[in-house]
């Protein structure tokens, strides 16, 4: 692992580490709130990630709304509806746990061996993309994004109807319906 | 070159991925189920951003942008839906909502 001893080896390591382990605490918690704030964690190192790999504005973006809007979103909710009991409560199938870690350790060696035999280790490009400005800069995306002959414009426009319809989804869903007089 | 190797980031990505999984499939709660679906959203997340970083092509983080505006409204929704459930029944284990199972 000669790789690991450079700076951005160890960075990979430190941040993939910490990505595992919250991950994993993630999943394993039983209380809600504590797995959100293992999840933020995770976020936090998986945008540290995105800066190894050069992309300045994904990294931001991670961190605004990823683990500034979302599990803030998440976290109201918890507090909201006060789930902070504990997961497990009635009886559960006693072998479903065993059997999904099996089966998540079987699905991760496919993976595995898949990844180990395929990846043919190519060497990073440089920086600059193919309009001259580099990639990962809010430039880039921005010429990537707004360029006609890319295809990234059209679901571009598609996206923002998404998020409008997505809006007016959740309030009309989240809104109480008075009993008498009508709701409006 | 001395940057990291691809597959690296591809095999934390797929434990990452697993691991989600796994606490999609034992999760009684919806809320932890939702963070699971999270993580693994985040890991492939991760993968599109390493191949397009590794290959040269900006499709990979245009795709992940996608990801994430798609995600952000998939929360607000589900999250809605969650609370319109619990408002007229006290309990969201999914192992109680069953008014459609035949």
């Amino acid at each position: 692992m000669a790789s690991l001893l450079t700076g951005q080896g160890l960075l990979f390591a430190i941040l993939a580490l910490a990505a595992l382990v919250t991950g994993i605490l993630t999943v394993a918690s039983t209380n809600p709130l504590r797995a959100a704030l293992f999840l933020v964690g995770n976020l936090f190192c998986i945008a540290g990630m995105y800066l190894l790999l050069n992309a300045y504005f994904l990294a931001t973006v991670q961190v605004i709304v990823y683990a500034g809007a979302i599990m803030v979103l998440f976290l109201f909710v918890i507090m909201l509806l006060n789930l902070g009991a504990p997961d497990r409560s009635r009886d559960p199938i006693r072998w479903q746990v065993p059997v999904a870690i099996l089966a998540g350790l079987v699905l991760a060696g496919v993976f595995g061996v898949t990844i180990a035999s395929s990846v043919g280790a190519p060497t990073p490009p440089s920086e600059i993309g193919t309009s001259g400005v580099a990639m990962g800069t809010t430039q880039g995306i921005g010429k990537a994004l707004y360029s006609p002959s890319l295809p990234w414009l059209f679901p571009f426009e598609v996206t923002s109807v998404l998020l409008l319809v997505a809006v007016i989804g959740s309030v009309v869903l989240a809104r109480r319906t008075t009993p008498a007089g009508g709701g409006k | 070159m001395h940057a990291v190797p691809l597959s690296w980031y591809l095999i934390l990505s797929a434990f990452l991925f697993v691991t989600g999984a796994v606490g999609v499939l034992v999760k009684r709660n919806p809320i932890l189920i939702f963070m699971c679906v999270e993580l693994m959203l985040n890991s492939v997340n991760l993968s599109l951003v390493a191949f397009g970083r590794y290959l040269g092509h900006a499709g990979g983080q245009m795709l992940t942008i996608f990801v994430m505006a798609v995600a952000a409204a998939e929360v607000a929704v589900g999250l809605g839906i969650l609370i319109s459930i619990f408002r007229s029944r006290e309990s969201i284990d999914v192992d109680e909502i069953n008014l459609l199972k035949g």
